[in-house]
């Protein structure tokens, strides 16, 4: 089974996806809509110079996110990357707090330390989330959640890992030493490269000489499937493989999704590397949130007006969350100094910052200036 | 009881904790079977199976990363460098990842990375490191770096008990012939507190691993052949550092000698020096010095390698010269 290559709906039964009930379908469409239209008013934000960093666009990524964390129950851990918005909402994350984080609020989820979705709620399961904020040198997740699905196994735990990385972060030495050691491990975690296209402004081949990444699952010796990253139905389908396969004791898995970035790396990037035409393309013939429009309105003959009041209920959430965000209060600036260690809890500021009388300063002197006896005309 | 070497007492700490708290785990090369490169966690595997000793690849990104994700969702994990030279593999991990985790994310990191350290064992470049200071440089790791047998215990125990990451370093020249009796009991040095190692009124030298027993070697021959009366201080914990402890040593004997193995330029006798300068300026009666390292890749060949270090009779003649101020 190593190593394979399959495409979804090739399989043996039918696709996990095409059977899900209707209103599981609907509540895929529900959070890739959410997506997009978060991501949307996160840039008109953006445009207000209320964001307060560099702000990362999903658009046309959307399938992959929600179709993939969808395949996970409520106690596994998913990590994602910047570009896994959608993932995060299916695990739990709430726009509030996403738009928090993007404006630097003192009661974000990191309390203004952290940029836009780096954020995070793991531990027991049932009382937390379950999503692992990445961090930014990218392929950092696959050990860490190599070591989270460790726990799993040693406590006995029937949980299933999940880590995003892109076609970039499989350069790098983090993720082939993570998902090495998972699969020698037997870990149960699912790896997932989505493969956009570019890493910044670098293109898939130069970023690797092999014909696609999934073959890579084969010199580590775990199951590797490819698909259609911007067919929902199929990435679910995907996916939902590979998390029973963990779950039953397989081992890791390691899936590639086609699909496409967009946007540039983040709103400041003008895209002056991708060919003409390309990103046009894609959005014409291959926007995964049109496309599965089509699915449900032609295939599951779900009418116009459903998908019109989802829109219109996630308008509303998405208004809400923004007054919310608005009104938020900054951070205080001692703030800063709490917790970087358990103990002691918070740092000191230091002497200048911390309302130190100037002119004192210089009369610290002791009475001797030290031992030191000139009279005696040397060293006591 | 007993002596038992500084490398015993480490593995002593280690079965105890791993008896203590089934959380403990340990995760490492060649560590399990094989008892590790030093044998410092020898029997362990065959006491605590193959889930908590495990043998990890040779990669010391996923080795730390792996920690850290355990160490998130509760387990206390410990890892080993086979030698802390190549915990700069991990460095990124460890200062981007783990250092941050609690105060990005507030998540805890409570994990051991522990190995043999130091040189004066002809271990050439790669085996010889002390590369304590990139560490002390990054807010949200804890470094401990014991010299006696009875601290390498008691610090390894609060390391693992302690609720954020903390830098093991073990000195290798140290692991068989420094020996000591283990106080008896659960046996829990604290992190952050510096030991006076020897009394004295004249200067005080402030170091902390190997080169505290160059010291006090040095310390005895300045009062036998010199009349000189030596304070030695044990840091024991290098982040933290023990600011009281360091300003109560250069306000009693108002002379300063700073000594460690680590190479001089940026190394941490000048954050220290610096400290002494800030606060305790009014009560120097000559600079701090420095005795270090050269600034050189630890050759291998005993010349070269006695010629890099910190010598004993180099820290006499620093003393000497500080006395003299």
């Amino acid at each position: 089974m190593s190593g394979r290559r399959r495409r979804a709906g090739e399989g043996p039964g039918a696709s996990l996806g095409e059977a899900l009930p209707l209103e599981r379908k609907l509540e895929l469409y529900y959070w890739m809509r959410l997506t997009r239209t978060l991501e949307e008013r996160l840039v008109a934000l953006y445009r207000q110079t209320k964001v307060v960093g560099g702000l990362f666009r999903s658009l046309g990524q959307e399938a992959d996110a929600v179709g993939s964390c969808y395949a996970l129950e409520s106690r596994d851990v998913m990590s994602p990357l910047i570009r896994n918005i959608g993932a995060m909402l299916v695990k739990g994350a709430t726009p509030v707090e996403i738009l928090k984080q993007y404006m630097a609020k003192g009661d974000s989820p990191t309390r203004g330390r952290e940029l836009n979705i780096h954020f995070g709620d793991i531990g027991e399961a049932g009382r937390t989330r379950g999503f692992l904020g990445q961090i930014s040198p990218l392929g950092d997740m696959v050990p860490v959640m190599a070591g989270v699905t460790l726990s799993f196994r040693m406590r006995g735990e029937d949980r299933v890992g999940l880590v995003y990385v892109g076609d970039g972060a499989t350069s790098t030495g983090a993720f082939h030493e993570g998902i090495n050691f998972a699969a020698v491990q037997k870990l149960p975690l699912v790896v997932i490269i989505e493969n956009n296209g570019y890493a910044y402004s670098t293109p898939t081949h130069k970023q690797t000489a092999a014909k696609q990444f999934v073959d890579k699952a084969i010199g580590y010796g775990v199951y590797g499937e490819q698909v259609d990253g911007n067919d929902v139905l199929a990435v679910y389908d995907c996916t939902r493989r590979a998390v029973d396969r963990a779950r039953a004791g397989e081992g890791v898995s390691l899936l590639e999704f086609m699909t496409f970035r967009r946007k540039g790396h983040a709103e400041h990037d003008n895209q002056s590397y991708v060919q003409p035409g390309e990103v046009e393309a894609w959005a014409a013939d291959n926007d995964p949130v049109d496309r599965y429009v089509r699915v449900l309105l032609d295939r599951e003959k779900v009418p116009q007006a459903a998908l019109d009041e989802i829109d219109a209920r996630i308008h509303r959430e998405v208004d809400a969350a923004t007054d919310v965000a608005e009104a938020s209060p900054l951070p205080e600036p001692l703030d800063a100094l709490v917790g970087v260690y358990a103990d002691p809890p918070t740092e000191r500021p230091l002497w200048y910052r911390d309302g130190a009388d100037v002119s004192s300063l210089g009369r610290e002197r002791a009475e001797g200036w030290g031992t030191w006896d000139a009279a005696k005309g040397g060293p006591r | 009881m007993a002596e038992i070497t500084y490398l015993e007492a480490i593995r002593e700490a280690l079965d105890e904790e791993m008896a203590r708290d089934q959380n403990v785990f340990m995760l490492g090369e060649d560590i399990g079977a094989f008892g590790g490169a030093f044998k410092v966690t020898d029997g362990l595997m065959a006491k605590y199976g193959e889930q908590r000793v495990i043998d990890s690849p040779i990669s010391e990104i996923a080795i730390v990363g792996a920690a850290a994700g355990a160490a998130h969702m509760g387990m206390r994990p410990v890892v080993e460098m086979q030698f802390i030279d190549f915990m700069a593999n991990a460095y990124d991990m460890l200062t981007n990842y783990v250092a941050t985790a609690r105060y990005r994310a507030f998540l805890g990191c409570p994990m051991v990375v522990r190995g043999p350290s130091g040189g004066y064992v002809r271990g050439g470049p790669f085996h010889s490191q002390n590369p304590e200071a990139g560490f002390i440089h990054t807010p949200g790791l804890k470094v401990v770096y014991p010299s006696t047998a009875e601290d390498a215990k008691g610090l390894m125990k609060s390391a693992i008990r302690d609720d954020d990451c903390v830098l093991f370093f073990e000195h290798k020249y140290l692991y068989r012939r420094i020996k000591g009796v283990m106080p008896a009991g659960d046996h829990v040095v604290p992190i952050g507190k510096a030991r006076t190692a020897r009394e004295g009124t004249d200067l005080s030298i402030i170091t902390y691993a190997a080169t505290v027993h160059k010291s006090l070697e040095a310390a005895e021959r300045l009062q036998a052949e010199h009349g000189l009366s030596v304070e030695v201080i044990d840091l024991r914990t290098l982040a933290p550092l023990d600011d009281e402890a360091i300003f109560a040593t250069a306000r009693k004997t108002n002379r300063v000698l700073v000594v460690h193995e680590d190479t001089r330029t940026g190394g941490i006798a000048g954050e220290i020096t610096a400290r002494i300068s800030e606060t305790c300026f009014a009560h120097l009666d000559a600079p701090v010095l420095r005795v270090t390292a050269h600034d050189i890749p630890l050759p291998y060949a005993p010349a070269l390698e006695d010629f890099v270090l910190p010598q004993v009779q180099d820290i006499i003649t620093a003393a000497r010269r500080l006395a003299a101020w």
